[in-house]
């Protein structure tokens, strides 16, 4: 409207379009040069272009590493799987749990812990991780001196420690989320259910958990996405079986390999791929 | 009098899961962090030599400022940056065009900031992406390492966070309504003052709530910092870290920690309140 001139292209247009440009260079010019990378056959793991190779995906050269044959790499893959696949469960039954709590129940002081809530969000993830190290560490110390040695090895830096501080701030996110749709839930549809005759349960089941469905699918990937790429808080909680960032931050401080660019093509793949179901996901739940 | 019972028995199930989660992994975990920092590494008896540690220490000190001045200074730059992005995107863009844009803003986010920080030094080591291109132009002759300086700490920074300041801005413009924008041209208004009597007023609660993120994100920022920094990176995040695990100086690190959260409440609750936004209303 700035532009409304009758001539095809007004300065106004020109300089809009060409920023739009220079901010889509930015934002993706460097994935697109690392997936190009990623099937060079140039063990430097930069230009020039050697031609086309699928090496540093697998390879059946010993000198050259791909990243399925790198058993490091498939292992930390897995343990993140792992380590993802627990947190989406538990941040996402926590989720439902407390977005009943603040919309439907009534309590002294709800506000205030709302506000709590959001704190995991905005204190930063070396913090986090550092102070759930901190207070885990005594309580492991206590477990194993009262209980006899052994007994608090699970708050010790390894799976179920990554987990729960992971949970800290995702939980989080996936309240947020299922909060906002819960409270665009008409609660009559749950009465009149108990009118018809069902009872309570049913018409939790039935009714409010099923238009909670799109809200909680959501959450889930949100959750296990922010899981799978977390370093900050997990650097510390992390015993000896790393995660994918975790191996990849290890490595990356000694140098670069062209392994490293296949990985960032799948991560790429895995993230758009759950990415884009969100988002329609979401988009159909709107048209609904 | 069962009908209170049961009620009271619901809100029970429901709200011990979140005190038991809010409770054992936020506030405990921060009151023991809060408590270690005024604690005698050795005796455990109560000390303010970790804070005087801090502020004796010039090295510590110049770390910390240096961290802030880089944050402030990369969240203005992001700043810069993000309001035309989020302007072009909600005032100008078609639905097809704005949904790429989006897209490719969103994109590099949900890929991780590891892989984030690797693009960059992909391109900007001795023997990357950008040497090679410059030689290959003729530029220049020799590999020219462009990691581990300060302004490549800065491009990372904003790189990782132009998606959190470009969002906020974007949903306060979307409830802007282009007839007020119609109405300042009608009244003899052009270009720039539009925008700065109408548009940037409009969007002001979302660049609050953009620049407290990004601002909070740098502060705490770890990956990038350290990978495009190399060990010159001189960020605070870097001494918790050293303190916690490799000198297993817990006292330092959770005095080092209390210090950073402090300041960085402080410094957002001081910003709202010159500027006399409302972070709620904001929200």
């Amino acid at each position: 409207m700035y532009s409304s001139s009758n001539k095809p292209f007004s300065l106004a247009q020109v300089l809009f379009y060409g920023y739009v440009i220079l901010i889509l260079l930015f934002t993706i010019g460097p994935l697109i040069i690392v997936t190009i990378l990623a099937f060079n056959n140039n063990p430097s793991a930069s230009f020039p272009w050697h031609g086309f190779t699928l090496d540093w995906f697998k390879s059946s050269n010993p000198e050259r590493v791909g990243l399925f044959d790198d058993a490091r790499m498939v292992a930390s893959i897995v343990s993140s799987l792992k380590v993802a696949a627990a947190v989406t469960v538990i941040s996402v039954l926590l989720g439902v749990n407390n977005a009943f709590l603040f919309v439907r129940e009534k309590f002294v002081g709800k506000n205030f812990f709302y506000m709590l809530m959001l704190g995991p969000l905005v204190v930063p993830g070396v913090v986090l991780g550092t102070s759930i190290l901190a207070f885990t560490h005594g309580i492991a110390n206590t477990l194993d001196s009262a209980l006899g040695a052994g007994a608090g090895t699970f708050l010790r830096p390894g799976f179920w420690l990554v987990v729960l501080g992971q949970v800290s701030f995702v939980a989080t996110t996936t309240t947020l989320v299922i909060t906002a749709r819960l409270k665009r839930f008409d609660p009559s549809l749950e009465e009149a259910a108990l009118d018809l005759g069902a009872t309570q349960a049913q018409a939790i089941i039935n009714i409010t958990l099923r238009f909670l469905t799109p809200a909680v699918v959501g959450a889930a990937i949100i959750a296990f996405l922010f899981s799978f790429q977390n370093f900050n808080t997990t650097y510390f909680l992390i015993g000896s079986d790393p995660t994918v960032p975790i191996i990849l931050y290890s490595r990356l401080r000694f140098g670069i390999s062209p392994e490293i660019n296949a990985v960032s093509v799948l991560l790429m793949i895995v993230t758009g791929v759950l990415g884009i179901f969100a988002f329609s996901f979401q988009k159909e739940e709107k048209a609904a | 009098m069962l009908a209170r019972i049961k009620r009271s028995q619901r809100l029970m199930f429901f709200l011990i899961p979140m005190l038991l989660w809010i409770g054992l992994l936020f506030v405990f975990p921060h009151v023991k962090l809060f408590m270690l920092s005024f604690m005698d590494r050795r005796s455990g008896a109560f000390t303010l030599a970790n804070y005087a540690a801090f502020f004796n220490k010039s090295l510590y000190t110049k770390v910390f400022i240096h961290t802030a001045i880089f944050s402030i200074f990369t969240t203005l730059l992001t700043l810069a940056l993000s309001f035309p992005t989020a302007f072009i995107i909600t005032k100008v863009l078609g639905s097809k065009m704005k949904a790429i844009v989006l897209m490719a803003i969103v994109l590099p986010y949900w890929i991780s900031e590891l892989i984030q920080a690797f693009t960059w030094m992909v391109l900007f080591r001795e023997t990357g992406v950008i040497s090679y291109l410059l030689q290959s132009l003729g530029i220049t002759d020799h590999n020219i390492e462009f990691l581990y300086h300060n302004s490549t700490i800065v491009v990372g920074l904003v790189y990782t966070s132009i998606l959190f300041m470009t969002i906020p801005i974007m949903n306060s413009l979307d409830t802007l309504d282009d007839k007020l924008i119609e109405a300042s041209y009608d009244l003899g208004g052009n270009f720039w003052s539009t925008m700065r009597e109408i548009i940037i007023p409009h969007a002001g609660p979302g660049i609050m709530v953009g620049s407290i993120m990004v601002f909070m994100l740098n502060l705490g920022n770890y990956v990038t910092v350290t990978l495009l920094g190399g060990k010159n990176s001189m960020w605070f995040t870097e001494s918790i870290y050293n303190q916690f695990i490799v000198r297993f100086n817990q006292n330092q690190g959770s005095a080092f920690g209390v210090i950073l959260l402090t300041f960085s409440v402080l410094f957002v609750w001081i910003i709202l309140k010159i500027t006399g936004q409302d972070m709620t209303e904001a929200m």
